[in-house]
Formats: structure tokens, sequence, C-alpha cells
């Protein structure tokens, strides 16, 4: 990852090629236009919503008696459980579980949660070879990026240049494209992983207070191979992902994957309860950071989010600038207001990645007020000095402006001018607004002089 | 060790408590469930075909299946067409060609169908088998989410999942592959 460049510097990379550009916002679209199609398929759709908000909203608000619930639950069904406290923490219960059955080879199924905390890189440099199982996951991990959506994790990618990475590193025909060919090396190559490795870590969607029980969902079926064919399952979790009981999951079943893919439910949803007969199973429950985030109010309801992406489908910025973008494991309108609580130096620039149009929290299956967190979010960046120089100066001349006639009438007028007799001193790279826009042909006259022309007499 | 630190600054940062939502009736078109069932099944990719008995169903089998493969089952009326799953190492289980096992429950608008461990036999089975097939009785198809967790709320299992079609992915340039790493074909065969 460019380490130091903001949105806009990696968003300008990914826009020097305009038809990948077009590509990426279409595929994005299409995905979002089969969300519609399933939202409107469900006649209680808003009701389902507001059920899952409110849901989530007694999660937070009784989040530490769930908790000890859960851990109390899952102790009793056989399964180990671990805190930590931030992204090392988790990352050194990983490889001490790993160490102490003396297993240097885990697969791993999706989860964005071990993307946040780094944790390929982790086990590599301490010996520990990981293989992601998701297909898309592989892919990336072959192309050694990180995912740039948290459900298609490829989605920027094109089927030749996935082509091109199995024929390097899975043999594939040079210039094999096909889906379906492609698909099937990886089943071929990731069986053979699945059936030798003695460790599986997943992810969880959803974990629950009165049983004790977690709930991951996939449509390959990654997890299952993983978890059911190893001798140690690790569930990685943020402790966000609790529900209350388990009837609770037939609203957010229903909401997932029509919010993420327009399906009326993943493949596989797996309830994990007990390990399996001589099988080790472990949950470690992270917080990194979110605890934070539960005690700021403006911020708290992101932490309802169930990781369906719809946000970042719809999103016109996301789509049009790539999820590399964001410099973030979560990339997206929710992951523009998760990262700066983690860092809001480095993450300063993502709240301002956003045309606060309100579509994100439109599509939002529970409801979390994205665009009015993103908007509050430039507030306290500002306030608190992490904007950058020049918009603090574009910002400072805009007060100026605004709060004298005088000087306001006399910079529109230099700017009509300026426009018309001048254009090269605008159209210019220097100028922010010329990229990837045509500067407006000006009016002759401002606002308030064709008022005095047109509407004599009255007052403007 | 950092149990206490994240459970106290969870506590102290929480907001007052709010209740949980009332129960809510969410509504289901007045349309057949299994007709629904089975538009939705076919739709992500699964097959449904109807039989009145479970020789009818064996016949069948033998009709679409490949003849020559390692067909297990974990239902003991089965016995006598598949071999019957033996607990053990799931690696053991590498080579199934066909599984056939029974479901409890299917939900009309998702296409899934419940199943829980030891309707399974093995954990692995229903994902490591080339293609995988589930009894399943007419009269047990319920319309929404909501009547499953009905039914399955205080139930015990040590693992269950709901199966919803064959396994698939969509990675690629989203172009839908069937077959990912679990079954390439998913059959429902629907018992009275």
């Amino acid at each position: 990852m460019s380490a130091g460049k903001d949105h806009a510097a990696l968003a300008q990379v990914f826009n020097n090629d305009e038809n990948r550009v077009d590509w990426h916002d279409e595929t994005l679209w299409f995905v979002r236009a089969k969300r519609d199609r399933a939202s409107h398929g469900i006649p209680d759709w808003e009701l389902l919503r507001e059920t899952a908000s409110q849901i989530k909203h007694n999660v937070l608000s009784n989040m530490h008696n769930y908790l000890v619930q859960f851990e109390e639950n899952a102790l009793t069904n056989g399964i180990k459980i671990h805190w930590a406290a931030d992204a090392a923490e988790h990352n050194a219960i990983v490889l001490s579980i790993l160490k102490e059955k003396g297993i240097d080879r885990m697969v791993k199924s999706k989860s964005m949660l071990t993307e946040e905390c780094h944790l390929n890189d982790f086990l590599q440099d301490n010996g520990v070879e990981v293989i992601d199982s998701d297909l898309g996951e592989r892919i990336v991990q072959l192309a050694k990026e990180p995912p740039s959506h948290i459900v298609l994790p490829c989605i920027h990618k094109k089927k030749e240049e996935i082509g091109d990475i199995f024929h390097e590193h899975l043999g594939t025909a040079a210039g094999e494209s096909d889906p379906q060919i492609l698909t099937e090396t990886a089943r071929q190559h990731l069986r053979e992983i699945f059936i030798t490795r003695r460790a599986a870590l997943t992810g969880v969607n959803f974990a629950i207070a009165e049983t004790g029980e977690f709930v991951v969902c996939t449509n390959e079926g990654n997890a299952d191979m993983g978890a059911h064919l190893a001798d140690v399952h690790i569930a990685s979790m943020g402790f966000e992902k609790l529900i209350p009981q388990r009837k609770h999951l037939s609203v957010f079943l229903r909401l997932l994957t029509r919010s993420a893919t327009g399906q009326p439910i993943t493949t596989y949803s797996s309830h994990f309860k007990k390990p399996r007969p001589g099988q080790q199973m472990h949950i470690i429950i992270v917080d990194n950071g979110r605890s934070i985030q539960l005690g700021r109010e403006d911020f708290r309801n992101s932490l309802k989010c169930i990781r369906c992406g719809a946000c970042m489908n719809t999103c016109p910025v996301y789509r049009r600038s790539g999820g590399h973008s964001y410099h973030t494991a979560v990339a997206g309108p929710i992951g523009s207001i998760l990262a700066p609580n983690l860092d809001m130096e480095k993450y300063a620039d993502l709240p301002f990645a956003s045309t606060l149009c309100g579509s994100c929290s439109n599509v939002c299956p529970v409801k979390i007020d994205i665009h009015d967190q993103l908007y509050k979010w430039r507030q306290v960046i500002v306030k608190n000095g992490y904007s950058t120089k020049t918009k603090t100066a574009m910002m400072k001349g805009m007060t100026l402006a605004l709060s004298s006639p005088a000087i306001f009438n006399l910079s529109g007028k230099a700017g009509r001018l300026a426009l018309r007799y001048i254009p090269f001193a605008v159209n210019n790279g220097l100028n922010p607004w010329f990229k990837q826009r045509d500067m407006p042909t000006p009016p002759e006259d401002s606002f308030t002089d064709w008022y005095k022309k047109n509407r004599k007499g009255e007052k403007p | 060790m950092s149990r206490e630190s994240i459970l106290n600054a969870i506590k102290q940062n929480q907001p007052e408590l709010s209740p949980l939502p009332t129960e809510v009736d969410f509504c289901f078109e007045d349309i057949n469930p299994v007709e629904k069932f089975k538009q939705v099944l076919e739709f992500i990719g699964g097959k449904l075909h109807a039989v009145s008995n479970y020789a009818e169903a064996k016949e069948y089998l033998d009709s679409v299946m490949p003849p020559a493969g390692q067909w297990i089952t974990a239902v003991p009326e089965f016995q006598d067409h598949a071999a019957f799953v033996e607990p053990g190492d799931p690696h053991l289980l590498e080579n199934v060609d066909v599984a056939i096992i029974k479901g409890h429950f299917g939900v009309a608008e998702n296409g899934a169908v419940w199943v829980t461990e030891e309707l399974m036999g093995a954990r692995a089975l229903p994902f490591i088998t080339q293609h995988l097939v589930i009894l399943l009785n007419k009269n047990n198809v319920v319309p929404l989410m909501q009547q499953a967790y009905q039914l399955i709320a205080d139930k015990e299992y040590g693992y269950a999942a709901f199966i919803a079609g064959p396994s698939k992915t969509a990675d690629i340039e989203q172009s839908l592959v069937i077959g990912a790493h679990g079954p390439r074909s998913l059959t429902v065969i629907l018992t009275d």
C-alpha cells in the first residue's frame, strides 16, 4: 500500500485508466441493482431494517452483559475464549495456539478482522504459512495485494489479469481467462490445502449471546471445508458481532446477502456451537478501538455494521476511485467512518472521500446514519487540526468571502472574468476542480446583477 | 489478561439500556410455500425432484448421478444403495462423489434447507462431496426465516447449517461459477 498518500492521490492513480474506472463503476452498479431487486421482493423490507437496527441498538447498550453471557455459554459448549485488546494481541494469540500444537501451516476463510490486524504478514514473519481459501481472497493474496472490497475482494481485477496470476502461480495455460476454468483450477489447488491443513481460521458473521454459538456465512463453503477437516478451528470476531438470541438471526440472515449481492441467502449459513469430538475450537474476541467507538455517541452506530458492502456498491466515490484508494482494510463509506476512530491523523482524508449524497445511509440494512457520520467526522477532524493545509486555507478564504458582501461580489466577478478571458488560469492541473471535469461556461452576470435587472424595485 | 480491561471499557462506554424490539410478524405473499421453495431453489442453482417414496428416489438418483462413484449416506433407508457413513476421520471422505442426507425443513423465501450435525453423519460430508442430495418431506417447508427460527429456537446441536444450493462463486468478474470448493450440484428430493 502506498504509505503516506491520501485518498485523492491514490484515487488519481486509479483514475489514470479511464476504461477501468468505467468498468469498475458499472460492475458495482450491477451489484447494487441486484440488491434493489432483492430488497423490493420483500414487502416488509423497511420494517426488517428498522427491527435489525433496534436489535443492534439493544446490543450496543447491553454489550457488557451479552459478552459475559456469550463467554459463559461458549465455555460450557467446550469452546476456548480469548480476549484481545488490539491487533498485536490478537495476532499473538493466534500464533500461540498454533505453536502449542506445533502447526506451521494454516488455511483461512475470509475475515476482514484479520485484514484489519494484518495477521497474514505477522504469521509469515513468524514462520507460519497462511493460505486464504475464498477464491477472491486467494487471487489478491497471490497478487500480493489487500482485498479492495469486503464482500468482493478482487472486484478491481479483470479476468485476464487473474488468468496471468493463475498462469504464474497455479500453472494454467498462458492467456487462459475463462472464469469456469480458473475456478476449477483454484478448486483443485485449494482442495489439496484443505485436506492437509491441521488448523483453520474463520471470521464470525454473528455470535449469539444466548447460546454461545457463532455463525459463518459463505457461498463457496470454504469456511466449512477448512473447519471440518482441521484439528484446530480458530474464529476471530470483533465484539460488535454479538446478537442477543438465536431467533434474531432470522432478521439478519434475511438482510445480509440481499444487501450484499442480491442473493436471498448465502449458500452456507453455518452454526458452530461445539467443537466436533477430538477438535479444538477457539474464539478470539477483539476490541482494537471498538470500545472507544462505543463511547463516541456520534459514531457508535457504526458498530451496528454487518459488513454487507451495500454502501460501497452504491457510493459514487468508491465506484470511481477503487477500494485501494481508501488505504484501510474496510474501504468505502463504512470504512471511512470506522478508520478515523482507530487513527484520526492517518485516516483524516477518508471522511472527505464522499459526496454526502446519502445513498449509503439509504441502502444500509441496519440503518447506520453513514453520511451524517461522515459529515460529523469532517468537523471533528478539522477541529482537531488534522485537515490538510490547502483545505484549511481554502475554508478560511471561503469564510472571509462569505462573511463580506464586498469581497464576495468582487471574487465572483473575478471568477467570471477569469473563466471568460483567461481560462488557462483555472483549466489546469493546479485546480482540483478541473480534474475529470470541464469547467463551466460563466454566466454573463452575477445572480445579484441579474436580480437587479429583472426584479426592479424588489429588494433582493 | 485483556478481558477485564475490555469489559470495563465497554461497560463505561455503552449507552443507556435500550429495549429489544417487540416481536414482529413479517408477512409472506399468499403463495404456495412448496412452489416458492422450488422456484427459489432453482434460481440459486439447485434442482428439485418430487417422488412419492424412497424407491422412486433411488431410481431417480441412479438415473442422474455418476454410477461408478463412491456413494455415502447418513440415511438408514438408503444403506442398500450407498455406504453408511462411519464416525471417524473426516479425511476419509475425500473421494466421496454422492452424499445422501436428510434435511429437517426447507425455507420458501430463500430455498435453504436446515440440516443439523446428526443428519449429516459427519460435519464434512455435505461440503466435501462432489454432489449433494438432501431428502425433504414436502410438508416441511416454512415460508420465512422467522418460522424457521421458531422451529430451531431452543434445539440442541453441536453444528448445523442452512444449505441453499450448490457451492458457488462469482469472484472472477461477477461470472457465476457453480462448484467452488464444495458440491458441484445440490438435488433436493421432495418426498410425500
